[in-house]
């Protein structure tokens, strides 16, 4: 089951610069995705989603304000593993 | 023939466990398969109506009625189970099997029953038969998990049994339709409900007891109980506005903990609550669109959730862990796996394309059509946050991160062939909603694919998927950590038996002290008792036959004497 480094080949996500790339792919699809709203006639119902690149930036700050938000929770709420088992 | 469309859908499932007991080897196999195969071809053949009344005391019983919703909740329940069987094939555990027919055949008891009662019985089935799922894992934690599961289930199904003989003796109505949220046995009937689908603080029996669960049973598990009890809100309480609130909130709470969970099949389960939101909020708006959003919705949950607890299930399986920390890297010798996640992963994150999109973005309009900006707010932060916590997080954590070193194979071949049937699935109603559609209780005219929802989704999901790629790169990110987290569940496993220590800390030695101050009263009083009447007491000799009769005698006579005066 362990790692045998001689024999292994080399996987997709071995080389650093395969996820620059992926990552630059990413980068690049966002870029364009907020470019769009510039250039086809869109159909909103509501007066927020005509701001330019509503969605984008609320899905960047939802996700951000989620994982920080969760990561201070942790501070309150986290305990050891077995912290019921002593009651159990 | 028995084989008609009288026949009723948990009569095939109730049969196959029995003869799962009687049978080895293939032949267990072709009737573990064939069970929900011909179920599913049979119940194609059914109109809508009612199929069985019966009369028992002085109820009236329809335990088999047949409508557009409860169809395509059969058709629904068939696929599951077939997936679950499939999916299970491996295993030789024979209890784990009949468990699980049974279970799968009393989700579909109670979405054809008619009537209250029916229902109940099939409610407290289904908890019964889905607790061995649970103990079947062998382990401690499983077994105290599956009790604290099985109490909260069985006091679900009180809760309804009590709803249901209230309204009984009020109105004396035992049907199984809209009831509305007014009167003592309604909001019993609502809260019974309520702890099925998980309902904010009474969600924990779910994230606590299905992360529990065998590899399989967890899928099992998964597709029944919450979806079943979807159904039955949106047949007993569709409009109720307290709903949309309570879904909002189901949507929102779960996410947080699902970012900061390590154990990847409670992250499944804490997304779990988040779906099932999305669905009660459907049910509480009402309009024909919400609920065909919320029942479709369901639909697709049940094959996007099982197919992700299915590959964590097959993790599990090969490599014996589970927990993101210990986990990483398996894309390098698990690819189809890892690829089968990953549409999983983009069916729940509603990708255009897969299957979470077509059913979700009903809800959101709905949400947005009826006035409801905050909810939609909620419901779009909502569904952000779950692609990031099961879009992103359960595949990056299991088979992508750092390299646990773990080389495993791919897991057996039914296993696999159970996800690519749920994959395909995903994305042929992805791809093609309209065979979906049609079976929905009302008629959708509106194709969910047009240029601004497919760019605004696209543009919320990689704005997600940047901000995690962000708070990766800059080490914001919080770390999986072996860890438990203080949820609702803290009240009765761990507030709850210190108060009770405490409480019999307190009032034991009082009450010790009043028992022996009583009983030393008592054994005066039996002191003075047997004194005067015990075998030497004055008040107990024997006396002879004659003294008796003279004094009848001497009573007699007194009457006599009184009576001429």
């Amino acid at each position: 089951m362990r790692r045998n480094k001689q024999k292994e080949r080399e996987h997709l996500f071995d080389r650093p610069q395969n996820v620059k790339k992926f990552l630059r792919l990413l980068y690049a699809i966002c870029a364009a995705l907020v470019l769009a709203d510039l250039v086809y006639l869109r159909h909103v119902t509501h007066t927020w989603e005509t701001l330019f690149g509503f969605y984008a930036v609320y899905g960047f700050v939802a996700c951000a304000i989620l994982v920080l938000a969760a990561k201070e929770m942790r501070k309150i709420l986290m305990r050891r593993e077995d912290y019921y088992d002593l009651d159990d | 023939m028995i084989w008609t469309t009288e026949l009723q859908p948990f009569v095939p499932f109730y049969v196959g466990a029995l003869l799962i007991v009687l049978t080895r080897g293939y032949v267990r196999l072709a009737v573990l398969l064939l069970v929900p195969v011909l179920g599913g071809l049979q119940l194609l053949g059914v109109e809508p109506g009612t199929y069985w009344e019966l009369r028992f005391l002085d109820y009236t019983l329809t335990p088999y009625r047949v409508d557009r919703l409860s169809l395509l909740f059969g058709y629904l329940f068939h696929i599951a189970a077939f997936l679950g069987v499939l999916f299970s094939l491996h295993v030789r555990d024979a209890r784990q099997h009949v468990a699980a027919l049974l279970y799968a055949g009393s989700a579909l008891g109670a979405v054809f029953a008619g009537d209250l009662i029916t229902l109940f019985v099939f409610w407290e089935l289904l908890a019964i038969t889905s607790v061995f799922l649970i103990w079947a894992r062998g382990t401690e934690r499983a077994w105290r998990a599956g009790m604290r599961y099985l109490v909260i289930q069985v006091l679900s199904g009180v809760l309804l049994l009590s709803g249901v003989l209230i309204r009984y003796h009020d109105t004396g109505d035992l049907g199984f339709e809209y009831l509305g949220l007014d009167g003592l046995a309604a909001w019993l009937i609502f809260i019974a409900f309520g702890i099925k689908c998980a309902f904010p603080l009474l969600h924990n029996w779910l994230t606590d007891a299905y992360p529990e669960a065998t590899p399989t049973g967890a899928v099992f598990l998964s597709s029944f109980t919450t979806k079943l009890a979807v159904y039955a809100l949106a047949r007993a309480f569709p409009g109720t506005e307290l709903l949309i609130y309570i879904g909002a909130v189901m949507t929102c709470f779960p996410i947080f903990y699902a970012v900061i969970e390590n154990d990847l099949r409670r992250v499944l389960a804490y997304s779990m609550i988040n779906q099932i939101g999305f669905m009660v909020t459907g049910i509480g708006i009402g309009t024909a669109l919400a609920i065909n959003g919320a029942v479709a919705h369901a639909f697709n949950e049940v094959i996007f959730k099982g197919l992700l607890f299915m590959s964590m299930g097959a993790v599990l399986h090969m490599t014996g862990r589970i927990n993101g920390s210990d986990l990483g890297g398996l894309y390098k010798t698990m690819p189809i796996t890892t690829g089968l996640c990953i549409v999983g992963a983009c069916s729940i994150s509603a990708f255009p394309l897969f299957s979470g999109f077509v059913s979700k973005s009903l809800i959101m309009v709905a949400a947005l059509e009826q006035g409801y900006d905050w909810v939609w707010l909620a419901l779009l932060f909502a569904s952000a946050g779950v692609f990031h916590h099961a879009g992103i997080k359960i595949p990056f954590f299991a088979f992508f991160a750092h390299d646990a070193g773990i080389r495993v194979k791919e897991p057996p071949l039914n296993m696999l062939l159970a996800m690519a049937i749920a994959a395909v699935l995903c994305v042929f109603i992805g791809s093609y909603p309209w065979l979906l559609y049609d079976l929905l209780p009302f008629v959708v005219t509106k194709s969910p694919y047009d240029a601004t929802h497919v760019i605004a989704q696209l543009q919320l999901l990689f704005f997600s998927a940047l901000a995690f790629a962000w708070l990766k790169l800059s080490g914001l990110y919080p770390p999986e950590l072996r860890s438990v987290n203080l949820d609702a569940e803290w009240m009765y496993r761990w507030l709850g038996p210190r108060a009770v220590r405490a409480f019999v800390g307190v009032v034991g030695p009082i009450d010790t002290g009043l028992r022996q101050a009583v009983r030393r009263r008592l054994r005066a009083v039996a002191d003075v008792l047997w004194r005067y009447h015990g075998p030497h007491g004055v008040l107990a000799r024997t006396w002879p036959t004659g003294s008796m009769v003279l004094w009848v005698a001497v009573l007699l006579g007194m009457y006599l004497v009184l009576y001429y005066l």
